[in-house]
């Protein structure tokens, strides 16, 4: 077993997910069972290769804007305040609102 | 008019005043309507905005004006494409009742060259899945067989053209999420190369995966709405300054000359038998059509799977780490702490596949573990890399199965989470390095479930692939 309960809880804290006890389980049989399929890649002696930084044919074929300079004003507009606080579950006008973060 | 319309036929039949817009798009709702309540393709509809589009194209028909390419055609959108004005929940809980402020490169390009956005199909959660059965909402039942599913994870786009919904659709393949189910429902579905189409406001799964594409009723449609969405985009650094060529006019180029290259590793262990014998006779036919068929080798194909599940779930957990209910999205109830809000709201906006590629993917980006798995895979990706770029020295296209089996039954691989990766067996390692691929029918099993051919080309090469596809489908 590659990963335990432990891992699972520590895992999960880190992703910001609570989880059940019955889905803690599920997942603990679940990601022993893929990282043991995982396991082939070790067959491979990747000693020498290069990891893969970039999707194209060649270096950076392509892709100049990845690399532009920045646009001071930016490529559009930003959002109007209130379109972009439009779909939050709580805001007060002006502002996201949420639980308190500090407590006293 | 009949069912079965390319957008040709669409375009000059409202150009030529033989129906209007506005009547094709109610006959489209009139059909959803009547036949999705059984297939379950569409989340949302967005009847307004069509039918002010279809208004706008009547009007230039009724002027005389020609009208744009895709004068009036119907069009789904996958719901992981975000629409202005008219809800996107990528399939998920989380995202329920999210209405996009903007839209997608991709979308108004479609609608700005006459385009009608019929509304939002069905996908599996955050497009993690290959059934359609990780849908927050509800499954999507294949119109071909309905006690089967339609593939995934863009099922509902798949379905809604197989289904005669929409005239064609907008998917998205992260790891073969247009070509499965273009090839479990037999329409065609197209990848383009890496870079080709603007990502903006497409939702993230996987950023160095994920890919914008058209599902069709023919190889011409695939090829004209790639030629609407392909191209730089200022919006999209990863977007290519590539030129597009017309893609429409190189169909119709002479194939003889061209060499097709078949590998051994996609007819091996795992593959239905019914699917290689309909995949060899196509092959066989591209024969007749003049192309050379030549063996090649693509020796790292069985490490693909498992690269692309490390990679995959890495980059989900870090893309979804955004759906805490603070800006958008579901937030959960009576919490007292920030930190207590931001779990509870993913633990219930988020289902079990979803929930189980965060887990997979923060474990194999935690201390510790990078090494072993993350940059494992990206080496080995390098290795997948290396094998087409060799091939593609000998041939100009590679020809495959889309997948290895046809549709399968609803619930039956739903608990094994492996036995579902492997559906995508033939079209993931297109995802990873970045080659185009299409996949269109080639045949039917004896039980009448469609079979695709999958064909490959090289980095922004998709004219050769579309070249391919079509002579077969011509004399197919």
């Amino acid at each position: 077993m590659k990963v335990s309960e432990k891992d699972v809880a520590y895992v999960a804290e880190l992703a910001n997910l609570e989880l059940t006890p019955q889905e803690r389980d599920g997942m603990l049989r679940d990601l022993n069972s893929i990282l043991d399929y995982v396991d082939l890649l070790n067959e491979l002696d990747t000693s020498n290769v290069r990891p893969m930084a970039q999707v194209s044919a060649g270096e950076n074929e392509g892709f100049g804007d990845a690399g532009r300079e920045d646009i001071l004003e930016g490529l559009r507009p930003s959002l109007p305040h209130d379109v972009a606080l439009s779909n939050a579950p709580d805001a007060d006008g002006t502002f996201f609102r949420v639980p308190k973060v500090i407590e006293r | 008019m009949d069912s079965q319309l390319t957008i040709d036929q669409v375009r000059n039949a409202i150009q030529e005043r033989k129906t209007t817009a506005f009547a094709l798009t109610e006959e489209h709702y009139a059909r959803i309507q009547r036949e999705d309540e059984q297939i379950g393709a569409f989340l949302t509809l967005s009847k307004e905005r069509a039918l002010e589009q279809a208004d706008r194209i009547d009007r230039m028909a009724a002027e005389g004006k020609p009208l744009p390419p895709l004068g009036g055609a119907p069009i789904a959108i996958k719901d992981v494409i975000v629409t202005r004005g008219v809800r996107t929940t990528a399939g998920s809980k989380a995202l329920d009742n999210f209405i996009p402020p903007y839209d997608c490169t991709a979308v108004a390009r479609l609608e700005a060259a006459g385009a009608v956005v019929l509304g939002k199909t069905n996908c599996d959660e955050f497009a993690m899945g290959s059934s359609n059965e990780n849908s927050g909402f509800h499954p999507v039942r294949n119109p071909r067989d309905r006690t089967r599913v339609p593939g995934g994870s863009s099922g509902g786009s798949a379905a809604a053209v197989a289904a005669n919904m929409a005239v064609a659709a907008l998917g998205s393949d992260t790891g073969g999420s247009i070509r499965q189910p273009a090839s479990f429902c037999g329409v065609v579905g197209l990848m383009p190369t890496y870079g080709r189409v603007s990502r903006y406001g497409l939702i993230a799964f996987a950023s160095s995966l994920d890919h914008i594409g058209p599902l069709t009723n023919n190889v011409r449609d695939a090829a004209l709405l790639l030629r609407t969405i392909a191209g730089r985009d200022p919006m999209d650094a990863t977007s290519a300054d590539v030129p597009v060529p017309d893609y429409v006019a190189e169909l119709d180029k002479p194939v003889r000359g061209l060499k097709l290259g078949v590998a051994k590793e996609y007819f091996g262990e795992g593959l239905d038998e019914e699917i290689r014998q309909s995949v060899e006779s196509a092959i066989d036919k591209l024969k007749n059509l003049g192309y050379e068929i030549i063996p090649v080798s693509l020796p790292h194909t069985r490490y693909a799977i498992p690269t692309y599940y490390l990679i995959a779930t890495a980059e989900a957990s870090a893309n979804l780490a955004r759906y805490d209910g603070v800006r958008y999205g579901h937030r959960t109830n009576g919490v007292k702490t920030l930190s207590e809000m931001y779990r509870r709201t993913r633990d219930e906006g988020f289902g079990a596949e979803v929930k189980r590629r965060i887990m997979l993917g923060t474990y194999a980006l935690s201390a510790g573990y990078y090494d072993a798995y993350y940059l494992k895979a990206q080496k080995v990706r390098t290795l997948l890399a290396q094998d087409f770029k060799e091939a593609f020295r000998t041939v100009d296209a590679i020809v495959t199965p889309t997948a290895p089996t046809a549709a399968f039954r609803l619930g039956e691989k739903s608990n094994d989470p492996l036995a579902m990766y492997l559906a995508d067996i033939y079209t993931v390692t297109a995802d990873l390095v970045g080659i185009p691929g299409i996949s269109v029918p080639c045949g039917e099993t004896k039980e009448k479930l469609p079979i695709g051919l999958q064909i490959l080309g090289r980095h922004f090469d998709e004219a050769t692939i579309l070249r391919v596809a079509h002579a077969y489908e011509q004399a197919a």
